[in-house]
């Protein structure tokens, strides 16, 4: 029996693959248009092969055999790896073309489903490229949002007596850290960073309850947390509501929400669980406005410009865009996702612009232009919606001058932007002026994002609107 | 007591054998070659100078000739009919259990005056600190390993509210089982009349047997089967609390959070399901590169998958335990790791206890074997393939036999018996050499591991050097009703066999019941019947059976069948 390999395209992490939207370009036609996206498509040919789940109760497979060796072309169908499940050994076969460039997991060695186990080149010249990769990444895969990134170390427990301060071991040479079996079994499976946490077991050690603890899960065993994903999710019609029935009017009719409704449902009752709060800032908007008719030739739209912004702000503000996802840390993502709410045929759903920080003002727009046309052929990727950071909505465009919303769960802030429109200024001199004005309004999960946090990102991020040359750069 | 003994090995795991005392390790001895480090030759060295300042040359001539002397008066003996006229008995055993109580049975029933020795409590091993209280432990764990798999009890349609033990009760279970047993031996030997003589047994020379502090008794016949005692590596300290080997581990004392295997072998493997079963997590520590080292690849590989990777164990392989302290002043035990090649330090585990499963080395110092010019090699009795012991002059000693662990060839309870049961034969004037690859052997896991016969490498290596062509047969428990009603799919069956005859070479079974679905393989080997031949049995339907009668009908014989059926085939 042989099983289809499943590869993605790896979402985040390293600037390599820094873009995540090549896998539906068809190659030739990005080879003919610029230079610049060449390479850029060629990047993001490199696929991670990873582990497929075998079975409904497989959490991580061995790797027994590798068939194919690094280098070897491989064509769709082929079988490239044995995979040992908890049932069997089988064949796991590629579903697409190319080289096999990097073997991140080798022989012997154990991933948890849906990790990455090796690279898959489209080309020769980007072998080179996946091996860099491969080396950067490790085992350890970043593409998949884990339950638990691995926090960094966490402050020590400021309840209990502390035994010892941790601090103090890690002085001292490298730390024995030891952990039970079963421990281990458990980090390696959920991703939890050992090396990070403090064991409450028998002489220090880690115990499976410190693991689950840090991984954020319920100290019960349980079939492992599926990745959060923001939408598409077959979740259960959502909640009722409650106990209480509201009195029937008659004529109404009721229509049950589709897949993409039940899981917005299910994620806003969810965020009732988060303490958040709300911080406004006026943002003045001129000089926006004036860039903004300067590239909208060139394909460049207001949302790419307020994502760009947005990510630049938060790459100085690393703590907004960090997530708290068990209540006791913070988990700083690398790397700085905008995802943007997008309304769609009675449905919400937000694409994700990778490494928004990162990518430039064109590019930027060219992929939200790509994502968006996918989002509407209900084409996304989970990876396309559910890596998001930081989240940006815009109602703008429909007047509105101010707004409030609601944070997804899994991360840390979402900013509301309202439309821009000319204020009457007075300045420090006396003088009246108009000048445009937008209102933007950010929601945080005050766990681990601060009122001083937050205006200090917006200020930040007021400055870089003010003064957008930077956006271009 | 014998564990100074402390042969060479550091190793733990074995390569051959076999033994449902949870032995196994015994033939690693003789196998020798990787598991012997330098320090312990050294010892060995010591040993043999030890022994050969007892002998003096004039004490060897007076063996000799003393031998020489009672061989005419045994044969005068035996044309008596076998009435003993100048023996106090016919045949005495040296050691009460599994073997020596097999042997004194077979004896009785050929009307032999029978007189068995025992230093210590009847029932060796096996009974009292070996495979009957752990099946106690094993037939604990193999329910509570069902009532806390809620999935599987859900399949079944029934809600069960947490499972959870008694510890004190769980060990009582296991020792009156032992008493139980013992009691049962008991009687059954003085019931069919052997005189159970209490004391250590020596044989002062031939055909003479000293026990207790100063009783002499003369025998025609003499047995050997003292068996054996855990075998504690060097540099390992058993404190009996927090490292301990399996006689300690049957008591249960307590149930350590976090236990350290040292041998991934039977015995470490059974307490490993007795102990992940009652909450504890486990590693195995493993000279070996891989674990349950000794069972046919394909089926260590597949049990590797269900009793040990979904389980809350981990492991270590390719390395010894150097030194092993055990906890105290507020300190864990430590195990010293040092790499099974190199010696390279490897690390430091810090656990709650250490089970050292290393293996059993035999307990026959103070045997006075010297007395008749035997001397041991590493602590196990040279016999022949007829038991006989052999002298240190590659001779046989007449009338002195050594069967079980103490010699060795197949550290397993029920060999010992059949070797007791195949002197017995001899001495009563009838030849016998026990066929050993006829021998079962089970370890009482979740689900359980049997097997008889070669593994599929002894077999290919054995069909490459006497040209013949070996076959493999597989069936799957996922195909057996039985199996699938009991919701027990997993298991797999395997039969090694030549096409051209028909004759079975080895059969591995790992699934539910595989222990006692072995049968009818060995009793197959033992009889030489052939496979075309098994085809035509009959198997009740549905039941477990029917997973060989399926191994045995899949097998694709070129012989034409070679009997009628029913007919019984003279081995």
């Amino acid at each position: 029996m042989a099983s289809l390999l499943q590869s993605r395209v790896p979402s985040s992490s390293s600037s390599l693959s820094s873009s995540s939207s090549g896998i539906q370009w068809r190659p030739s036609a990005a080879l003919s248009s610029r230079p610049r996206r060449r390479i850029f498509t060629v990047q993001a040919k490199i696929r991670e092969i990873f582990m497929p789940a075998l079975s409904s109760t497989m959490t991580e497979g061995k790797i027994v055999s590798w068939i194919k060796s690094e280098g070897d072309v491989l064509s769709k169908g082929e079988s490239v790896v044995v995979v040992e499940s908890d049932k069997a050994d089988m064949d796991v076969e590629t579903f697409y073309d190319g080289i096999l460039a990097a073997i991140v997991v080798g022989e012997g060695e154990v991933a948890p489903v849906g990790a990455p186990i090796g690279l898959l080149a489209e080309t020769e010249d980007e072998i080179a490229e996946a091996k860099a990769k491969a080396k950067s990444t490790g085992s350890s895969s970043q593409s998949v949002p884990p339950p638990a990134a691995s926090p960094p170390p966490p402050p020590p427990p400021p309840v209990s007596a502390a035994p010892l301060t941790p601090a103090a071991k890690v002085a001292d040479g490298p730390r024995k850290i030891v952990a039970t079996p079963y421990a281990k079994k458990l980090a390696k499976q959920h991703k939890v960073d050992i090396n990070s946490l403090v064991g409450t077991g028998n002489f220090g050690r880690i115990t499976p309850a410190d693991i689950e603890a840090a991984a954020g899960i319920p100290p019960k065993k349980s079939a492992p947390v599926a990745s959060v994903t923001l939408a598409a999710e077959t979740a259960a019609p959502a909640p009722k509501a409650s106990a209480t029935t509201f009195p029937e009017i008659p004529g109404s009719t009721v229509v049950p929400f589709t897949t993409m409704q039940s899981a917005v449902s299910k994620n806003m009752v969810e965020s009732l669980s988060v303490p958040t709060f709300r911080v406004g800032y006026p943002v003045a908007t001129d000089a926006l406005d004036a860039l903004y008719e300067k590239v909208k030739p060139k394909g460049v739209t207001m949302t790419a410009l307020l994502a760009k912004a947005a990510a630049m702000a938060l790459a100085q503000h690393p703590v907004v865009n960090s997530t708290c996802k068990d209540g006791k840390s913070f988990t700083y993502n690398c790397s700085i996702n905008i995802a943007v709410a997008v309304a769609i045929n009675g449905g919400l759903i937000t694409p994700v612009l990778q490494d928004a920080d990162k990518l430039d003002l064109y590019l930027l727009s060219k992929k939200w232009k790509e994502l968006v046309e996918k989002a509407r052929a209900k084409q996304l990727q989970p990876n396309d919606y559910n890596s998001g950071t930081f989240t940006l909505s815009n109602l703008g465009m429909f007047g509105v001058d101010k707004f409030d919303a609601i944070l997804p769960p899994g991360q840390g802030a979402i900013m509301a932007v309202g439309a821009s429109k000319p204020t009457v200024v007075a300045d420090a001199d006396g003088f009246f002026s108009v000048k445009s004005k937008m209102l933007v309004n950010v929601t945080a999960d005050h766990r681990i994002i601060y009122g001083a946090d937050l205006a200090a990102f917006l200020q930040t991020f007021s400055k870089i609107v003010e003064n957008p040359e930077s956006l271009t750069m | 007591m014998q564990s100074s003994l402390s042969l060479s090995l550091s190793s733990s795991s074995s390569i051959v054998t076999r033994s449902d005392r949870k032995v196994l390790q015994g033939n690693t001895f003789f196998a020798g070659k990787c598991s012997i480090t330098p320090r312990s030759l050294r010892f060995c060295g010591l040993r043999s100078e030890v022994y050969g300042l007892q002998y003096s040359n004039s004490a060897r001539l007076v063996a000799a000739s003393l031998n020489r002397r009672h061989l005419k008066k045994v044969s005068a003996a035996l044309s008596d009919n076998g009435t003993p006229s100048k023996f106090d008995y016919d045949l005495v055993i040296i050691g009460a259990g599994v073997g020596g109580h097999g042997a004194a049975l077979h004896a009785v029933e050929k009307g032999l005056k029978t007189a068995i020795i025992e230093g210590d409590v009847i029932g060796g091993t096996c009974v009292n600190r070996g495979c009957v209280p752990s099946k106690a432990l094993l037939a604990v764990s193999g329910r509570m390993r069902e009532l806390q798999n809620e999935h599987h009890m859900k399949a079944f349609g029934l809600q069960v509210a947490a499972a959870g033990y008694d510890r004190q009760a769980v060990s009582d279970h296991a020792n009156n089982l032992a008493s139980k047993i013992r009691s049962n031996l008991t009687n059954s030997l003085k019931a069919l009349g052997v005189d159970i003589l209490t004391g250590a047994g020596t044989v002062v020379g031939p055909q003479k047997v000293k026990y207790g502090t100063d009783n002499v008794i003369t025998a025609r016949d003499i047995i050997i089967a003292t068996g054996s005692v855990p075998f504690v590596p060097k540099g390992i300290e058993v404190d009996g609390k927090t490292v301990i080997t399996s006689d300690h581990a049957l008591k249960l004392e307590f149930v350590p959070d976090w236990i350290a295997i040292v041998g991934s072998g039977y015995i470490g493997l059974e307490f490993s399901d007795v102990y992940t079963a009652l909450g504890s997590e486990v590693t195995f520590v493993e000279a070996l590169d891989q674990l349950m080292p000794g069972f046919d690849p394909e089926i260590g590989k597949l049990a590797q998958r269900v009793l040990i990777n979904p389980r809350k164990i981990d492991y270590h392989t390719g390395v010894f335990a150097s030194k092993i302290t055990p906890a105290k002043d507020g300190k864990p035990v430590t195990i010293e790791l040092i790499d099974a090649k190199t010696k390279e330090p490897k690390g430091t585990l810090e656990v709650d206890a250490a089970l050292i499963a290393t293996g059993r080395a035999p307990y026959t110092s103070g045997l006075g074997l010297e007395n008749i010019n035997v001397e041991t090699q590493r602590g196990f009795v040279p016999v022949d393939e007829r038991m006989r012991v052999i002298d240190t002059n590659g001779k046989s000693v007449p009338h002195l036999y050594c069967i079980g662990d103490a010699n060795g060839k197949m550290m397993l309870a029920h060999a010992a018996s059949a070797q007791g049961i195949s002197v017995v034969e001899q001495v009563c004037g009838k030849d016998h050499v026990l066929n050993h690859s006829s021998i079962p052997a089970a370890c009482f896991t979740h689900p359980e591991i049997s097997m008889v016969g070669l593994t599929e490498p002894q077999a290919r290596e054995k069909a490459e050097k006497e040209g013949f062509e070996v076959s493999v047969a597989k069936t799957s428990f996922k195909a057996n009703t039985k199996a699938l009603a009991e919701n027990e799919g997993e298991g797999l069956a395997k039969l090694i066999y030549r096409p051209d005859n028909g004759e079975i070479l080895g059969v591995h079974i790992f699934g539910l019941h595989a222990a006692d679905l072995i049968h009818e393989a060995s009793n197959a080997i033992a009889m030489g019947t052939r496979i075309q031949d098994l085809k035509f049995a009959v198997h009740a339907h549905p039941t477990l059976s029917e997973v060989l009668d399926e191994l045995f009908k899949s097998a694709k014989v070129k012989a034409d069948v070679s009997s009628p059926v029913g007919e019984p085939v003279a081995a």
